[in-house]
Formats: structure tokens, sequence, C-alpha cells
């Protein structure tokens, strides 16, 4: 069982391989250097929010949990930094306002997930409704802008060579999520609870204090996320973010790892975020505009797991003939066991 | 709580008690505070308001009792919406019945391919709707060239239907369009209630293995749901149309998480299994309520809207876990003292006759 997904695992991360070099292939004849740090930078820059929820969202699908909330939390940090900003703060606590508010409502995610046992999808659909609801309860209509330059800045220039605040955050993140996800006792619990929680509490491991921490660690990088993208973009409205949890969660999954938890690797992760960026990129170029980029994007999730199942499928049915010659007709169900068929009411 | 009242009743049905209650509380505590809140206009608008949601929900209903989810209604809608007025503005002198069932076979074709994805291909539903929600809605984008269909070309009667009524008493009205969207949520509670169908959804949603294992048609039940939602999401598509007469390529987004909300909040479990249209209808009033009245009422902000809806969310959920969980286990206790009652009783009976 192991060896298999294993197997699969690797063949998955060797497809994405392909495509993605197929991908950048193109974009290398269409675009003249397209490969130079300067365009490689403004191909990160134009999603690298995106890219560093991605890093978090992970580990919550990993831990069998869906967190619908990213885009909100972003929309709504970006809100309170804006709003504390105006009442006249300085902006590093405006900053540091908006990163609290991300772990507190993170937490309070993980609270309602891991302690009062409710599906992560109703809690996180509150909050990706409730968070909107708070950002434009703070900037309402409007768009709030005049941030000191300092500040724009950072989200717009290098700081280091031509590499952005937000491009080194997402590299030093990326880098912690890898360490903690394959090499450390929180990653083995992640992806323990996301096999079974049931067999990791009767083990003794602490679900709960897990889980806890994965939506407090959710809810602290969404803010943290927008509060980057409000210094790339100079200002901040409540739409801020808006629709950003599909693409989100559609890299997740396109990177190997299963909804129902417990499956991928963060290099799957880190493949198929590339690949995206790249894709969006490479339609750009094609002439294909946002709706329908989001739209192949959202074939691309669909085909990303039913390819490999229709693949199993036939794999097993050739096995099957295989081994026995004289079944000739497979049952309907496919992957079903004759012996429901044989069973009497 | 006592012993007599959960011999009567189950756990499942204080559920749709305890939401009428709080529906009525939200009605009353807005009357309070808005003034003409029960005119016969403002009433006629709500009831109105919440007959699309409500078809929809309908649909969602039955995909949620099987432990899975669309969440590619909206796109359905503004889609079904978007093609249906274009043939109507090109081809003159079509029947409303024949657009109305146009609708709801494009709306079928498009829960058909959901639910072949789902059910046959054995993808997750809510990657495989979150997938199909950005893929209807581009083909919309693409069939449109980004142009509007606008009343002026629509025909005459599509004007009228909207204000068309049923029955009225006292200046509130039944109109065409709530009647429709009640006779959906009935048909489709009669089906839960007393269909084989609506029994097997329930047995799927509460253990789909233990549902194979028996024998059930699980993958084309499964797909049947699926194509119903797709269907009453044409429908509802066909409503839209009627209803707005204008239609954009955004028509009708952001209505899944609407329609989810409302199951929600009704008290269907998203973990399927439990649930029912009664529940939904009430769902749908309570956002409905919530939504109109927020704007109306003069104290507060209309932004305030979606951060209470958020929270009304979590609330339902949470009381409806910790409540119905309580309840489930003093129901549970009730029905095995009676039950040991009944033994011991049986045993007593049989010693007598023995004895004599």
């Amino acid at each position: 069982m192991a060896r298999e997904i294993l197997r699969r695992l690797r063949s998955w991360e060797g497809l994405l391989l392909v495509v993605l070099l197929v991908i950048l292939a193109y974009n290398i004849t269409r675009v003249p250097n397209f490969l130079t740090i300067g365009n490689q930078v403004n191909l990160f820059q134009l999603g690298i929010e995106k890219a560093i929820v991605v890093l978090i969202m992970t580990f919550v699908i990993i831990s069998g949990e869906i967190d619908l909330s990213v885009a909100s939390m972003m929309g709504l940090s970006a809100a309170v930094a804006a709003a504390v900003f105006e009442a006249g703060a300085p902006m590093p606590v405006a900053i540091l306002v908006a990163l609290g508010v991300g772990a507190g409502f993170g937490l309070l995610n993980g609270y309602f997930v891991a302690v009062v046992g409710l599906s992560s999808l109703a809690v996180t659909l509150a909050g990706y409704v409730g968070f909107r609801g708070l950002a434009r309860l703070l900037v309402q209509d409007r768009s709030v802008g005049g941030f000191p330059e300092w500040f724009t800045n950072l989200g717009q220039r290098g700081l280091v060579g031509p590499l952005t605040l937000s491009i080194l955050i997402f590299a030093v993140l990326a880098v912690i999520a890898s360490v903690v996800l394959h090499r450390s006792g929180l990653g083995r619990l992640t992806y323990v609870i996301g096999n079974s929680a049931q067999v990791a509490r009767y083990s003794g491991v602490s679900v709960a204090r897990t889980k806890m921490i994965i939506f407090t660690m959710s809810g602290l990088i969404s803010a943290l996320a927008g509060v980057l993208m409000a210094a790339r973009l100079g200002a901040v409205r409540a739409s801020t973010a808006e629709g950003f949890e599909l693409d989100i969660i559609t890299v997740v999954l396109l990177g190997g790892v299963s909804i129902f938890g417990g499956v991928g690797s963060m290099i799957g992760v880190l493949l198929s975020t590339y690949l995206v960026l790249n894709l969006r990129n490479g339609l750009i170029i094609a002439g294909i505009t946002g709706n329908t980029q989001t739209g192949i994007i959202g074939l691309l999730l669909i085909l990303s797991v039913l390819v490999p199942n229709l693949a199993g499928r036939v794999q097993d049915r050739l096995r099957r003939r295989q081994v026995d010659p004289s079944m000739r007709a497979p049952p309907s169900g496919a992957a079903e066991p004759t012996r429901s068929q044989a069973a009497p009411g | 709580m006592s012993d007599a009242i959960l011999r009567r009743v189950r756990p499942e049905q204080f559920r749709e008690f305890i939401l009428l209650f709080v529906t009525v509380g939200l009605l009353l505590f807005f009357a309070s505070q808005i003034p003409n809140y029960f005119d016969p206009r403002s009433v006629n608008r709500l009831t109105t308001g919440l007959a699309i949601t409500l078809v929809v929900a309908v649909g969602q209903v039955l995909v949620v009792l099987t432990r899975n989810i669309d969440l590619s209604v909206s796109s359905m809608v503004g889609l079904t919406a978007y093609v249906v007025g274009t043939i109507l503005t090109r081809v003159e002198g079509m029947h409303p019945l024949v657009a109305a069932a146009l609708a709801m076979a494009i709306g079928l074709a498009l829960g058909a391919i959901n639910g072949l994805i789902v059910a046959y291909g054995k993808v997750p539903a809510i990657i495989a709707t979150l997938g199909t929600l950005a893929l209807y809605r581009v083909v919309l984008v693409e069939f449109s060239g980004a142009k509007t269909v606008t009343t002026a070309d629509l025909p005459d009667w599509l004007n009228d239907v909207p204000s068309a009524t049923l029955a009225s008493a006292g200046g509130y009205d039944l109109r065409l369009m709530v009647g429709i969207a009640l006779l959906v949520a009935i048909l489709g509670q009669l089906t839960l209630r007393y269909l084989p169908f609506g029994r097997r959804l329930y047995a799927i949603g509460s253990n789909p293995e233990a549902a194979r294992t028996a024998g059930l048609p699980v993958q084309r039940d499964v797909f049947t749901a699926f194509a119903l939602s797709g269907t009453l999401s044409g429908l509802a598509g066909f409503m839209f149309l009627v209803r707005f007469g204008n239609i954009t390529v955004t028509a009708a987004q952001g209505l899944e998480l609407q329609v989810v909300a409302a199951v929600v909040v009704g008290g269907v479990n998203i973990f399927g299994g439990s649930g029912s249209m009664v529940g939904a209808l009430l769902g749908v009033l309570m956002i409905e309520t919530l939504q109109q009245s927020l704007l109306r009422w003069a104290g507060i902000s209309e932004f305030v809207k979606d951060a209470i809806l958020g929270l009304l969310i979590l609330v339902a959920v949470t009381a409806d876990t910790i409540i119905l969980g309580r309840l489930r286990e003093m129901w549970v206790r009730v029905r095995r003292r009676d039950h040991a009652r009944a033994q011991v009783a049986i045993a007593d009976e049989g010693g007598v006759a023995h004895g004599a």
C-alpha cells in the first residue's frame, strides 16, 4: 500500500515536471529573455501572495481539512491594516494588528474545527462570508491608499537585488514548510491525522492541538499575504483578493495533495505553483484573459484527479484480465467487487 | 426535557421547531425596529426574493444529503439565464413553457456532467464542482462575447410573468414565481419522505460504504442527485431571466454560497444523511429576511450584512451540532429504557403464563 502510494506520487511529480517543461518551452520560445531574472521576478510577483498561502494550505489539506476563508482573511487583514493606519497609528503598528487579527481568527477557526468538532467546510465557509463582511465594514466601498513610501516600496521594489520582500518571504517560508512537513514531528502528525484522525487519537496524538496550530498558522500567513498585497498594490479595497481561494486550493491539489488528507508532498506543490504561474503567463501571451484562465485552471483541477482515477481503473482491469482470464465481463462498477451482487437481500 | 416529548418526536424534528422559532423571532424583532415591516409591498418583495434561492436550495439538499456538494449552481443559473435569454431575443414567438423546458434541459445537461465526473469519475464533489463553477462561467463569457441580454430585446410576456399572481388577499400576493418555488420544495419534501430514491439518498449519505454493500445503486443515485440539482438550477436560471431581464456575464455570481449557507443554516448536515426540505425552506427564509431587513434597518450600516451572515452560519452549525448531539443522546437513552422495560414486561408475562 505504502509503496503503491509512493509509486503514484513519484510518477505524479514526474508528470508535473513534464507538463511544466512543455509550458516553459512555450513561454521561452514566445518571450525573448524569458528566463532572465527580471522576467522571472515579474512572473512570481503576479501571484506571489497566492503562492505564500499555498504553502500553509498544503498543511491544512494534508491534515484532512479545508480552509475556504483564506482569501477573505487576506482581504480582512489588508482592510485592518488600512483602517488602523487611517486612524492615525504608525504603519508598523497597523501591520502588527492585522497579523494579530489573522492569527486570532485562525485560532478561532481551529477551535471550532478541532475542539467543538464541526466540519471545516462549514466553519471556514462562515469565515469566508464573515471575514469579507468585516473587511466591508472597515473600508466600505472606498479605496484606502496613501501608505508611507517605505511600505509600498517594500511591496514593489527589489530588496535584495531584484528580489522583492514578498519573494524572499516566499522562499524562506517554502524552505521552512518543506522542513516542517517532511522532517519534523508536526509534519509527521499532519500526515497521521490526515490518514485517520481516529487512529491518531487512539495512538495518543493530540489531534486537536495539531489542528489548532495549523489553522492558526493558516490565519496568520493569510494575513501576512494580505498585508504584502496591500503593499504591492498600494491601495486596499474590501474586495482585495476576492476569489483567490479557488486558485490556492487548485494549486495544492494539482501538486498531488489528496483532498481526503494524508497524501502529498511539498515538492509537488512547489512544482505546481511554478507550473500555474507559467501557465497563466503563457495564456496571457496567447491572448487569453482572466476569466478564461480561471476556467482552464478549473478544468486542469478536475483532470488532475479524473485522469489518474481512470488510468488506475484501466490498469486494474488489465491486471485482473491477466490474473484471471476466465473473467470475461468485469463488473459494471469497475472497481467494485462482485460479491455485492451475490449477496441476497 | 421530558421523556414523553422525546417518545413522540425525533431529535431532527426539534431542529425544524427551533429554526421556525428563531425565524419568527427574527421577523418580530425587525418588525419592532422597522416601520411598516409587514405591509403588503415589503412582504411581497421578501417572498419574491426567496423564490430563486429556494429552487436552487432544493437541488442542493438532494446533493448534500448524499455527502456531496454542488458549488457550480451559480454558474449553471447564470449560463442558463443567458443562453435562454439570447435564444428568446432571436427566436420569435417561443412559448413560455417551451422556454422554461429548454432552460431545464440545459441545466440537466450541465448537472449530468457534474454527476458523471463525481459518481462515475470518482472525483470528490468539492473539486469537481469548484472546477465546473469556473468552467461553466467561462463558457458563458466565451458564448456571450461580453454582450448583455437586455429587457428591451426580450418578448413582452417576460415582463408580465414576475408580477403574475396566483392568489391575492388584502394586497398580499402569492406570485407565480413563489408558487413554483413552493411547489418545487413540496415535491422535493415528498420525494425525500416517500419515494425509494429519496430514502436511498439518506442511506447513502449516512454511510456510503454500507449503502454500497447493501446493494443500493449508489453511483446512479448520486448521479441523479447532481442531474436534478442542475435541472433545478436551470429552472432557477429561467426565473432569474424572467425576474431581472438584464443578464450580464456575472449573472447570479456568488449565489452558490448563499445557497450552501441557507442549506447549512437550515440544518442539513454537510456530512450528509440528515436534513429536510422544510429545513432548507426555513434556512432560505431566514437568510433572505436577514439580508433584506438589514438593508432597511435605519440603525445599522448596510456593510454589516455579510459579517452577520457569517456569524449566523457559525452559530447555526455550532448550535446544531451541540444541541442535536445532546438531544440524540437523550433520545437514545429514553428509547433504550423503554425497550428494556418492554423486555421485562414480556418476560413477566411469560413467567405468569408458565406459572398458571
